[in-house]
């Protein structure tokens, strides 16, 4: 028996766009949800949040605080990513942006940005990845 | 979402918390047709309970797939699985599992392009369904490996006949797995980080 066969790609070099603006084109087409939870206008800035973008709560939740807020201070009181936000709070990851992007403004919480892989890859890194994983 | 209960959100146990000095994370993209492994395989290696984020995908994700044929405003949940693995106490690695179509990548924003790289899972009993995934990671350039997941029922082919099924070049790595077996998912993570370890060295990574 044969497998069926597949034809091999090359890169392409120019990159499609970057998805931020499908993001925005979704939250303003479909704004209940976006609007309800995080209050943001149309037009808000959105701070560039990676999946695995570790979040720290820098401070206790003012009085104030919407409980939205509330509840992602106390999850992220130890480092928690926003993939895990996502999971813990249930909400889809682009009104997750747009929350923590709320509490990145009022200086509530900390982003600890990711290592992206990079044209000149960092092989330090790399192997650290590696013996991390012969531990397992 | 009711947030007023907050108390009874549910988080992290405590032994799942990081360590405060965690300080960056990768992610490593785990990517195959539906029903191929992926959560099996996320779950096998992870040291917390697979958990799930979704995205919303409404009439924005038309025009950016043909097949995508539905005029109604339905909107549809495109769920995610993924794992976590604490490599030092300063590293965390981030896996995902993903559907294969392409039109759910652009859901979350730089899933492909800021990992590390890429597992292609592979079903013997369905090798074509992979062939767009491969096309897609060799345009985005987003190096990565192949892993035949073993299904007692699969179609046995040797490994040379599937790479050249799949038309891969010589130095792309393909392994045979058991998704299900802790061991097996962690020689194919080694595996993809060897093949990156040494894209590094020679300097082709891009």
């Amino acid at each position: 028996m044969t497998p069926p066969r597949r034809r091999r790609r090359l890169p392409e070099h120019e990159q499609p766009p970057p998805p931020a603006d499908a993001g925005r084109q979704r939250a303003s087409k479909n704004p209940e949800r976006l609007y309800v939870v995080a209050g943001a206008d149309e037009d808000g800035a959105r701070a560039a949040l990676d999946l695995v973008t570790l979040i720290v709560a820098r401070a206790e939740p003012p009085p104030s605080a919407p409980p939205e807020q509330v509840a992602v201070l106390r999850l992220c009181a130890a480092p928690l990513s926003v993939a895990e936000l996502s999971a813990y709070l249930n909400l889809p990851f682009s009104a997750m942006t747009v929350l923590l992007t709320e509490l990145l403004t009022a200086e509530l919480v900390q982003a600890r940005a990711p290592i992206v892989r990079q044209s000149i890859p960092d092989r330090s890194l790399l192997e650290a990845v590696m013996h991390g994983l012969q531990r397992l | 979402m009711d947030f007023n209960g907050s108390d009874t959100i549910p988080g992290p146990r405590t032994e799942d918390h990081l360590p405060h000095t965690a300080q960056a994370a990768v992610k490593i993209v785990i990517v195959g047709g539906f029903g191929v492994g992926k959560t099996t395989m996320v779950g096998s290696v992870s040291e917390i309970r697979p958990l799930t984020t979704e995205e919303t995908m409404t009439q924005a994700g038309i025009g950016v797939d043909d097949n995508y044929g539905s005029e109604s405003k339905t909107a549809t949940t495109v769920a995610m699985d993924f794992g976590r693995i604490s490599i030092t106490d300063q590293l965390v690695l981030y896996l995902f599992g993903t559907p294969g179509q392409q039109r759910f990548w652009f859901l979350w924003n730089g899933l492909f392009e800021g990992a590390l790289g890429a597992v292609v899972l592979v079903d013997t009993r369905r090798l074509e369904v992979s062939f767009d995934v491969i096309g897609r990671l060799e345009e985005r350039g987003v190096p990565f490996v192949v892993a035949v997941n073993s299904f007692p029922d699969g179609p046995r082919y040797p490994l040379p006949e599937l790479r050249a099924a799949l038309d891969l070049s010589e130095e792309i790595p393909i392994v045979a797995c058991d998704a299900r077996r802790r061991a097996s998912s962690r020689d194919v993570l080694m595996t993809l980080m060897r093949f990156l370890h040494s894209l590094a060295m020679t300097g082709s990574l891009t």
